[in-house]
């Protein structure tokens, strides 16, 4: 195993920066109750000035009149933290934070397709600086010693675990990310090396087993597991415009690129999603929201796309558009299609769930209905769109046309073929009906079924089929 | 002079008789009559077959039961795209229909005529029957590839009068309350103009 251990010293204050703030002004962070309030951390122009973390936060007025004080947002850093994590996670599958300041990741395995490791190296920092984010990298066949490492010397690399030993030794007390090591300085240690060569029984008696336990893990004599990162069953992406957007033409591009980042999100954890729900957001007016469905779990964004782009033809979006949101909450396991390597399926062919769902998009949802028969006299309940229900009440001579409701048939005279046949029934849910059903010809011959009140010899008739 | 037997030249391999015409697949209606009067045999799979009829309730769905009825069992599916009325479950079961399998799109006025290509083309649906509200030539051949594309019939329905409009359809029946008209039929004459349904078949 060899490890990579970023080290983000900064990263409250990376926060700050990134959400807008002038990287030139000075910054601090503060916490702690109103009466006293402490600065965590600062930026450089502040530094300068003589601030420090720390320092209570009027002493800090006193040294820089325009310091622009800000309170220390925890739900801010996580944010940064969780792009982080999520960026670390395409290099590796083992990525972990081992400390709230420290993420390693695991690249023995990664070197094959990311290079070697200073291009490797030059990948991971190319990110970071973009990103803005203060930050030290080193390599070590344990993850701990990496860490240190990164804390020591920045880009400092060692693929051996002699040469990690030896490196370790000459490690600085103060450097070496132990707890409390006030005791053993005072002794007069000075490095990790003399630090190790101390009689176990007695530093585990002067510094607690605990102490102890965080040396071996730091040069390996303990095992070390460490939390994995899993990425999260959910996703979200939002783009806001500069100007509001009128056009659907318009909206299609940050839609396919949405979805272009959901679908590598997908890839990424090896999962599919069935739902997907796209929100476009207006001026001063609640959201419109829409809510895409695939039969199974899908991620090839040409599929979602196709869905999407028939959903929006039929839009009529009620403003024009300021931003666009992507939301799949559930994310199922991922379960490709199985093709034949021979398969002479033309490239249109679509499962029938595939079908359904395209046909949904478009017509809206339930469009596509199965019609089951149901156990009830009345015509008009005798069939079902329920899937569960199974039963089948046939009697006597039934139409394959059913019109909705019954209309008064205009035929002046029509030979009665059959009839008449009585249905009573229903009076429990109050759409009683009691009716006389006759099969009748009409003068130019189709053949209708249509009824009379129960018990009515002659008036008009009510058609309410046809035998097609 | 030697006599000269026809079918001995044709069965010498040196003669070159142009390609021949594949028989295409085809689906008998289950109209004993009909099916004679059609060449093949029936409804030819994948390609459109129009029915024409004045009014409702003469035959035009009688005509189609029976292939309905053997498509379902075999569970293969059917799709009706906007039919003018609900199509009734309990009278398709008494006609053999497995209910199961047949699936109905009401009221898409408009977008009938996609649904029903996009039904065809995905070659999951056996037999696709649309009520379009009006097709034009260009959009009846779109249906007709799409039929071909996905090696399903595509049935359809339009009014009597377009009786006299040309159509690419491969099979053309005008139904009626007398029986079932053969108007056009791809690959042959048909044997007879007309065929009466049995009675028996009707309902």
């Amino acid at each position: 195993m060899l490890w990579a251990a970023i080290l983000l010293p900064d990263l409250a204050l990376d926060a700050v920066r990134r959400s807008g703030a002038d990287p030139d002004s000075p910054i601090a962070l503060i916490d702690g109750p109103p009466q006293r309030r402490i600065v965590q951390s600062c930026t450089a122009p502040a530094r300068k000035a003589g601030v420090h973390a720390g320092q209570a936060l009027a002493a800090a007025r006193a040294l820089l009149p325009n310091l622009i004080a800000l309170p220390d947002d925890p739900k801010r850093t996580q944010g940064l933290r969780d792009v982080l994590v999520a960026w670390a996670y395409r290099y590796s599958g083992e990525v972990a934070w081992i400390a709230a300041d420290a993420l390693v990741l695991e690249v023995g395995g990664s070197l094959g397709l990311f290079g070697p490791w200073p291009e490797f190296e030059r990948r991971l920092r190319a990110y970071l600086i973009e990103l803005g984010v203060t930050h030290g990298i080193a390599l070590a066949p344990l993850p701990r010693a990496a860490c240190v490492f990164a804390a020591c010397r920045d880009g400092f690399g060692v693929a051996g675990a002699d040469a990690m030993r030896r490196a370790l030794r000459r490690v600085p007390l103060s450097l070496a990310r132990l707890p409390d090591v006030s005791l053993l300085t005072s002794m007069g240690l000075r490095t990790l090396g003399e630090v190790l060569d101390l009689p176990r029984a007695g530093l585990a008696r002067r510094c607690g087993e605990d102490f102890l336990a965080q040396v071996d893990r730091l040069v390996g004599r303990l095992a070390d597991p460490l939390p994995r990162y899993r990425p999260p069953d959910r996703f979200e992406a939002r783009i806001e415009f500069d100007a509001e957007l009128r056009s659907m033409e318009g909206l299609q591009f940050p839609l396919k690129r949405l979805i272009g980042d959901l679908c590598l999100f997908l890839a990424a954890r090896d999962g599919g999603v069935d739902t997907v729900e796209i929100g476009f957001g207006h001026d001063e007016r609640a959201p419109t929201t829409i809510t895409l469905r695939s039969p199974a779990p899908e991620r090839d964004a040409m599929q979602w796309f196709g869905l999407l782009r028939l959903r929006l033809e039929r839009l009529l979006l009620p403003a024009p558009v300021s931003s666009v949101r992507l939301l799949a909450n559930d994310l199922p396991p991922f379960v490709p299609v199985a093709r034949n390597l021979f398969d002479t399926a033309s490239t249109a062919a679509l499962s029938w769930p595939q079908l359904v769902a395209r046909l949904e998009a478009r017509l809206g949802d339930g469009a596509v209905k199965t019609y089951l028969p149901a156990a009830d006299h009345r015509p008009e309940s005798a069939f079902t769109t329920d899937a569960s229900a199974s039963a089948r009440i046939i009697t006597g001579p039934r139409p394959v046309w059913l019109l909705p409701r019954p209309v008064p048939l205009r035929d002046r005279a029509p030979r009665i073929l059959s009839g008449p046949e009585r249905i009573e029934s229903g009076w429990w849910d109050g759409r009683q009906a009691s009716r006389d059903y006759y099969v009748l010809e009409t003068s130019v011959g189709q053949r209708a079924w249509a009824f009379r009140p129960a018990g009515a010899i002659d008036g008009p008739w009510l058609l309410h089929g046809w035998f097609a | 002079m030697n006599a000269v037997v026809l079918s001995d030249v044709l069965r010498d391999p040196r003669v070159w008789q142009g390609p021949r015409h594949a028989q295409p697949a085809v689906e008998p209606t289950g109209h004993a009559l009909l099916d004679d009067a059609l060449p093949g045999g029936g409804l030819p799979v994948g390609s459109l077959v129009e029915v024409l009829h004045e009014f409702d309730g003469t035959n035009e769905l009688t005509l189609l039961l029976p292939l309905i009825a053997r498509v379902s069992r075999m569970q293969h599916r059917i799709v009706f795209v906007n039919p003018p009325y609900i199509p009734y479950a309990p009278a398709f079961v008494s006609a053999g229909v497995d209910p199961a399998c047949m699936h109905t799109i009401q009221d898409c006025g408009d977008e009938s005529l996609w649904a029903a290509e996009q039904a065809l083309r995905s070659s999951t649906c056996a037999l696709v029957a649309c009520w379009p509200r009006q097709a034009s030539d260009r959009q009846l051949r779109r249906l007709q590839l799409a039929a071909e594309g996905g090696r399903a019939i595509g049935v359809v329905f339009r009014p009597a009068r377009m009786a006299m409009t040309t159509s690419p359809a491969a099979v053309r029946l005008r139904a009626g309350v007398r029986g079932i008209e053969v108007l056009k039929c791809r690959g042959g004459n048909a044997r007879a103009r007309s065929v009466p349904l049995s009675s028996v078949a009707r309902c």
